[in-house]
């Protein structure tokens, strides 16, 4: 296994569903939507993101780990044993590869709580969040996957369906699923550059390319995160973990931040909206995001729909009943519910958000 | 007994030889009312024109005027012997030193290709995996500011009402990513200077009054001014410091670091004089360094003097030539409180130096550019100040490469200076500027028409525009914000290992 090839960038598909009463319901549904959209993968990353999947353990991080070998294994868990109480630490259950999936890595999850005396002095999700930069920077054929309460990432190389019977994701249950299927646009397959990409709960499935990566990049190591993972996608999530928890700004700031009104449009507002908004691409002007691209972003309590300003790359959102889907192609919608309440296309740049408990 | 001038003056032979087609001549004279620099002259006995080609300066009055297109210039037809070390410009240097016992003085920035990195840099363009943006369809914004940003915002929430805490430190609005760098009135006609502000004016954008005061009739295009204080405190007082939209403390110009001004007497008209706060006719000195500035906490009192005049309502940036310790000594500016930094580029115009320091002080303009905004990305202050790349941008591209290196915007000089005629014959020094620009000989500078001169730079600047949108959308970015910085839109040719790592760019076949 190739841990670290060049950065890729591709073009893919995508899907959520969320239920908004917090109700629980099988993999299996996710699982559906994304297959029906297969020619939207070409067989080289598949993965999905659940919330709600690890009840029993809802007050620990559980960190996804992806290692090359044994040895790589010790290192980590040398490493974590030192800052964390490691509540468990398991294999992550699988069935046997079907062909698309090509040589797995040693898959490994843990749940854990940071040791107080040594993350006291920082905020226990920066904490987090170094441990996972530090490791991924570090450790060669080591990888962090996802970091967060309650919620797990299951990806790797290959066709989505393949790749979510290969981790049983049917026999899990969690409120809110997110899925993606890749079609990089370089061969390398690897395990860790798969969707979705994930921080602390974040958890992101990008279709897209960002032309502004260099800006993003850089504009993200003046707050101290370096990006790691050979995907453009790996700075959305930054972007999300900088602005959401770190600035304290909500959903609509930050869309207005990622997928900014333009100049234009801000005349036609009040002069207050207009002050407010232009405050905040002056200010983050760095963070805005060119380039084509429809993005899914998960956290414990909300699903988010966002495309780019120009609507380069689609987004279709659906409703019905309690459920929230969103999907690159209606198809994926109606496979799972076929005749949701409604169904439309977001407008550029306009986010679709879900709340639980809405 | 030998004539000492006719024997020096046998060593340098004349640069060019003009052609005259004496078919097509009239003998209008325009040609000798025109020539500034004294190459035509009448002999009315024989009536015939006479050349004195030796002073010919290629500036191409001349061809301009002669109404039956009767004229062309041509570089002397001159070998010297072959010799790969002992090229030409050494040898007429100093022959002309041995005649004059001085410095060599030059107008216009350094001249040599050795500098000229623009040019071994290659843009990127979008193919299948990303759509290119067609700028007559789609919306391309080049909207810049500069100024302090905030590291963050505090919004409040109150259900659907959002409440902005954080006061966002003044700012200048640009249209296009372009400003006038500084030149002043001295150095330049009031014709140049009016042509610059009602062009600002007019493209949204700022000119810098350089450091030679500001002439009570520029006042109302104030919203459109950057005023600069420099060592010699020209023309600076409270009123001064008020007209403008931001304030600029000139420490350093990249056609002359470390090497003070000087305005020789004969520019110093009234209206200069006046302007400058200066007697009429004595020279203007502007030292080297400023005398209250001798070490970077001076510069901090300087920067919060003008903050404290002017209320913090106005950004106030600092500018130094670029030399090998740039990313440091701006580190150092930015601490100190400044909202912009200036870095000056070799390459960067003048209207007098030492040819010795400006063609060799100094690092080239993107070299600069690339190493200060990583030395303030690194240290987490580049947030705190916008960056301004100027010296030897020549082109919209040249302009689009440095704001891709790290530059907010750039300033343009020289550029400026061609869209008003200007032909780079490098006489600025000599206060004998054909076209009327850089000089104060009224007969001279009544040759610019300001209403002329500032069409003319608005037109140059639509053009600017244009490109950058059409280079932008090719990459499939439709705000320049987003170019800012982005280096992996840049690759490099013919630049050894070294000279990609600072510039942070891969070299040219290299994919992400």
């Amino acid at each position: 296994m190739k841990l670290r090839p060049e950065r890729s960038r591709g073009s893919c598909g995508i899907a959520g569903i969320m239920n908004k009463k917090k109700e629980r319901f099988s993999g299996e549904k996710i699982l559906n939507s994304i297959s029906v959209m297969q020619d939207r993968s070409n067989g080289l990353g598949g993965g999905f993101s659940a919330y709600g999947i690890y009840p029993d353990y809802q007050d620990q991080y559980a960190f996804h780990i992806i290692y090359e070998n044994e040895k790589n294994k010790r290192i980590v868990e040398n490493h974590l044993s030192k800052d964390y109480n490691i509540a468990k630490g398991e294999a992550i259950p699988t069935r046997e590869p079907k062909k698309s999936v090509s040589s797995p890595p040693i898959l490994w999850r843990y749940f854990l709580d940071p040791v107080k005396s040594n993350s006291s002095e920082k905020n226990e999700e920066d904490f987090i969040v170094e441990t996972v930069m530090e490791i991924n920077r570090n450790v060669d054929g080591a990888f962090i996957v996802s970091s967060g309460k309650n919620m797990g990432i299951f990806k790797g190389v290959g066709f989505p369906k393949d790749i979510g019977r290969f981790y049983q994701i049917d026999k899990y249950e969690g409120h809110i699923w997110i899925a993606h299927g890749r079609f990089p646009t370089n061969t390398t397959g690897w395990w860790g550059g798969a969707h979705p990409l994930g921080i602390l709960d974040w958890s992101i499935a990008h279709n897209g390319e960002i032309s502004s990566y260099g800006t993003n990049r850089r504009f993200l190591l003046n707050y101290g995160y370096h990006c790691t993972l050979s995907t453009d996608s790996e700075i959305i999530a930054y972007l999300f973990d900088l602005l959401g928890r770190k600035h304290g700004l909500d959903i609509h700031t930050i869309s207005n931040v990622l997928a900014s009104p333009f100049w234009n449009d801000l005349k036609r507002l009040n002069s207050k909206a207009r002050r407010l908004n232009k405050a905040i691409r002056i200010t983050y002007s760095g963070a805005l995001l060119n380039g084509p691209f429809s993005l899914i972003v998960g956290q414990q309590d909300r699903m988010v729909g966002l495309g780019d300003r120009l609507k380069l790359r689609p987004l279709v959102a659906g409703e019905d009943g309690d459920m929230l889907y969103m999907s690159s192609e209606e198809s994926g919608i109606r496979e799972v519910c076929p005749k949701p309440d409604s169904i439309w296309s977001p407008k550029a740049g306009n986010p679709v958000i879900g709340y639980v408990g809405e | 007994m030998v004539d000492e001038k006719d024997t020096h003056d046998m060593y340098l032979y004349p640069e060019y030889s003009i052609i005259k087609d004496d078919e097509k001549c009239t003998k209008c004279k325009k040609c000798i009312e025109q020539c500034s620099f004294g190459v035509f002259d009448h002999n009315s006995v024989k009536d015939k024109i006479i050349i004195n080609k030796s002073k010919c300066v290629a500036c191409h009055r001349c061809i301009s005027v002669c109404p039956v297109e009767a004229l062309g210039i041509k570089k002397s037809e001159l070998d010297f012997r072959q010799n790969s070390r002992w090229e030409e410009e050494y040898i007429k240097d100093i022959y002309k030193q041995a005649k004059s016992g001085s410095a060599l003085l030059s107008g216009m920035g350094c001249d040599k290709q050795s500098i000229d990195y623009f040019k071994r840099i290659v843009l990127n363009a979008s193919q299948v995996t990303n759509p290119s943006i067609d700028p007559l369809r789609e919306p391309m914004e080049l909207k810049t500011y500069i100024g302090r940003k905030p590291d963050k915002l505090d919004i409040e929430k109150d259900n659907d009402n959002y409440k902005l805490d954080t006061q966002i430190p003044p700012q200048l609005e640009l249209e296009i990513p372009i400003m006038f760098a500084a030149m002043s009135f001295g150095s330049i006609s009031y014709s140049a200077h009016i042509s610059l502000a009602r062009a600002a004016k007019e493209s949204g954008i700022y000119y810098n009054t350089g450091e030679g005061g500001l002439h009570e009739d520029l006042y109302d295009y104030g919203d459109n001014t950057i005023v600069q204080v420099a060592s010699g405190r020209f023309g600076v007082h409270k009123d001064y410091l008020e007209a403008g939209e931001g304030i600029e403390i000139k420490i350093g110009q990249g056609a002359k670091p470390g090497i003070g001004g000087h305005l020789t007497g004969e520019k110093i008209s009234e209206e200069v004089s006046r302007t400058r706060m200066i007697p009429q006719e004595t020279d203007a000195l502007s030292p080297a360094p400023h005398h209250d500035i001798y070490s970077i906490e001076d510069l901090r009192q300087l920067i919060y003097a003008l903050k404290e005049t002017t209320e913090y309502n106005k950004p106030v940036g600092v500018k130094i030539a670029a030399v090998h310790n740039s990313s440091p000594i701006s580190s150092g500016i930015v601490r100190a409180g400044a909202d912009f930094v200036v870095i000056d580029g070799s390459g960067g115009g003048t209207g007098a130096a030492p040819k010795t320091i400006r063609d060799n002080v100094g690092i080239p303009t993107p070299l600069a550019i690339a190493s200060v905004d990583e030395r303030l990305r690194e240290e987490g202050i580049r947030q705190k100040t916008s960056l301004i790349a100027s010296g030897g941008i020549r082109s919209s591209s040249d302009a689009i490469k440095a704001i891709a290196l790290g530059a907010d915007a750039v300033y343009i000089g020289t550029a400026a200076l061609v869209a008003m005629g200007c032909r780079i014959c490098q006489q600025c020094h000599t206060g004998k500027c054909s076209w009327g620009i850089a000089t104060q000989n009224p007969e001279l500078t009544d040759r610019l028409n300001p209403e002329i001169g500032s069409k003319r730079l608005v037109n140059m600047l639509r053009a600017w525009s244009l490109e950058f949108k059409e280079v932008l959308g090719g990459m499939g970015i439709n705000a320049i914000e987003s170019l800012k910085g982005n280096r992996d839109q840049l690759r490099g040719i013919n630049l050894n290992k070294v000279d990609l790592e600072v510039l942070g760019i891969k070299s040219a076949g290299e994919a992400w």
